[in-house]
């Protein structure tokens, strides 16, 4: 599905990622943990198109999207969670949902977003900016899968939300996956929730991946506080 | 935005008012009067084409009056070159649109953007005010039409009925066809700005990066936004040239360039309403203030500009919705009580 080799970006004359590989198969979620500041949004970011490839090469789905512009990997079916939601504040809800439909071809993907989160149906006509954190957050994840992507990325999904969306959030990612065959590159804080969803674990210190972990070693303090610390 | 993308029912009442205003008018006004009403419904079509571009586009251009003049110069030239003024109404809308389209092009493309935009777009203008003022002179002529420096081309043959250049156009009918030009662009905007392009331009004047993200190339939409402003921008130079029958290096005028945004600023962007508003509001003012010498107009006009920007800035017809809408609606209480929230 995703293929990233060498991997270098960064801001301006600042590097931030230091030769990134992974690859991914299709209905794989591969979660990404580390500290502040070690580039984790940086790499989202740069897989997105919104962070120039100073070195290395991204595929996706056998194409090189490398020099690709942010629209154009949109519309090859990457789909892109950011962390604060980044919904359109002024548009309704149902606008919001169609924004996210519009490159998508046939049907309208909208009733199937609403059956899986039927919070926004009472929400629809309301203002994004009217919406709770937390709705916030569905809105934004049932936008970007109105768009149908083979690969979601979410950056920080559950900061600032309450447990019980949490659990919703993630109930419904794994029900995706399986049905659609959903690819989720997960970037979070919270280990319970990447222990949920995610396949395996990558985690990045300094801009690099430095090990590579299955969810279940989350349990294990000793290796949680060799790679992370905490 | 949602309060602003009213439904069919406020766009039916919006037509049916402006028919009734445009046959009601010229029956209580007095000629002079509708001279100048005829002015202000070509600036007000003007003043819709920045509103279209700075208020739903988020595009700040500056120098909105150069598609407008280029309008007036193309359709004085191609009219006394043709007599017909069937193609050079054309020529009209689809010049400015180009050059519009050429300008963006770069622009956008080039990821220009905010304040380096408008002055870009304000030189420019400039720029075509120079080069008109210099050609004066027997040896600038296009076809039969003397481009005449700063003086001018004086004459500029009248609209005529398609294939009748001896039918032309009266003072009365340039009035209503402005009137309803004014009330064509104001609802094709309207629907322009209900349809799914109209929404990605208003997604991309709220957050260019997240429309992007969900596929839209935001380049191109902002492209077209500016093209089509242009183009409205170069009907109503038409029409201008028509109404004094004469068009010279003035319209590309820093005066010209600024009073445009000014109209938009007093009237409300993010609304088709605002423009028109404040651009009816502004040249009823001057007309009155010119007619007087106790103060300065410009003073006046100035002093109103910055009581606007500081106390009204959103202006007249967000603010007046803004107050019927809290009229109207009791505060909403979100269903999914959070907990906690994202700062």
């Amino acid at each position: 599905m995703i293929e990233v080799k060498n991997l270098h970006s960064g801001y301006g004359r600042i590097p931030i990622l230091h030769g990134i590989n992974f690859t991914m198969k299709p209905g794989e979620v591969v979660g990404i943990l580390g500290h502040n500041g070690m580039g984790k949004t940086t790499l989202l970011r740069t897989l997105v198109g919104q962070i120039k490839t100073t070195q290395g090469r991204i595929e996706f789905d056998g194409r090189d999207v490398t020099s690709a512009s942010s629209s154009e990997r949109a519309r090859a079916g990457i789909g892109y969670v950011p962390q604060g939601r980044d919904i359109f504040p002024l548009l309704s809800v149902m606008e919001n949902l169609k924004m996210g439909e519009i490159m998508r071809d046939g049907a309208s993907a909208i009733p199937e977003m609403l059956g899986h989160f039927p919070v926004l149906k009472d929400l629809l006509e309301r203002p994004g900016r009217g919406l709770s954190g937390g709705q916030q957050q569905i809105l934004a994840l049932a936008r970007c899968l109105a768009g149908r992507p083979k690969l979601v990325l979410l950056d920080e999904p559950t900061e600032g939300i309450q447990p019980s969306i949490v659990d919703l959030i993630a109930e419904k990612l794994g029900e995706l996956k399986v049905t659609l065959g959903l690819g989720i590159i997960l970037v979070e804080q919270d280990i319970r929730f990447i222990r949920q969803l995610a396949d395996r674990v990558l985690i990045i210190q300094k801009g690099a991946f430095v090990a590579e972990i299955s969810p279940d070693q989350l349990y294990d303090r000793e290796i949680v506080d060799a790679h992370l610390g905490i | 935005m949602t309060a602003n993308w009213q439904g069919n029912g406020g766009l039916v009442a919006a037509t049916v008012l402006g028919l009734v205003l445009l046959l009601a008018l010229p029956q209580i006004v007095d000629p002079v009067m509708m001279i100048e009403l005829t002015s202000y419904v070509i600036m007000a079509i003007l003043a819709l084409s920045l509103g279209l571009i700075w208020g739903y586009g988020g595009i700040l251009c500056f120098g909105q009056s150069a598609f407008f003049g280029i309008g007036a110069y193309a359709y004085a030239i191609a009219v006394i070159n043709f007599g017909d003024s069937t193609i050079p109404l054309l020529l009209s809308i689809v010049v400015p649109g180009l050059f519009a389209a050429l300008l963006g092009y770069f622009l956008f493309y080039a990821r220009i953007t905010d304040v380096y935009f408008g002055v870009i777009t304000l030189t420019v203008t400039l720029i075509l005010y120079k080069v008109m003022g210099a050609t004066s002179g027997s040896q600038y002529v296009i076809g039969a039409a003397p481009l005449g420096g700063y003086n001018g081309i004086p004459a500029v043959p009248p609209l005529n009925l398609p294939g009748r250049p001896d039918v032309a156009l009266s003072f009365d009918g340039l009035f209503y066809l402005s009137g309803l030009t004014l009330l064509a662009v104001y609802v094709g905007l309207r629907l322009m700005l209900k349809s799914r392009f109209g929404q990605v331009v208003v997604a991309i004047r709220e957050n260019e990066r997240r429309a992007e993200l969900l596929g839209y190339d935001a380049r191109f939409y902002k492209l077209a936004t500016f093209a089509i402003g242009g183009a409205i921008a170069g009907l109503a130079g038409c029409l201008f040239a028509n109404w004094g029958m004469f068009i010279s290096p003035d319209v590309f005028g820093l005066a010209q360039s600024a009073q445009v945004i000014i109209w938009v600023i007093v009237g409300g962007t993010g609304t088709l309403l605002g423009p028109i508003v404040g651009c009816f509001a502004i040249q009823w003012i001057a007309t009155k203030l010119g007619a007087q010498q106790l103060l300065n107009a410009n003073l006046v006009l100035g002093t109103i500009l910055i009581g606007f920007v500081l106390l009204v800035p959103k202006g007249v017809v967000p603010t007046v919705s803004d107050a019927l809408r809290r009229l109207k609606f009791r505060p909403y209480v979100a269903p999914l009580v959070e907990q906690r929230r994202v700062p």
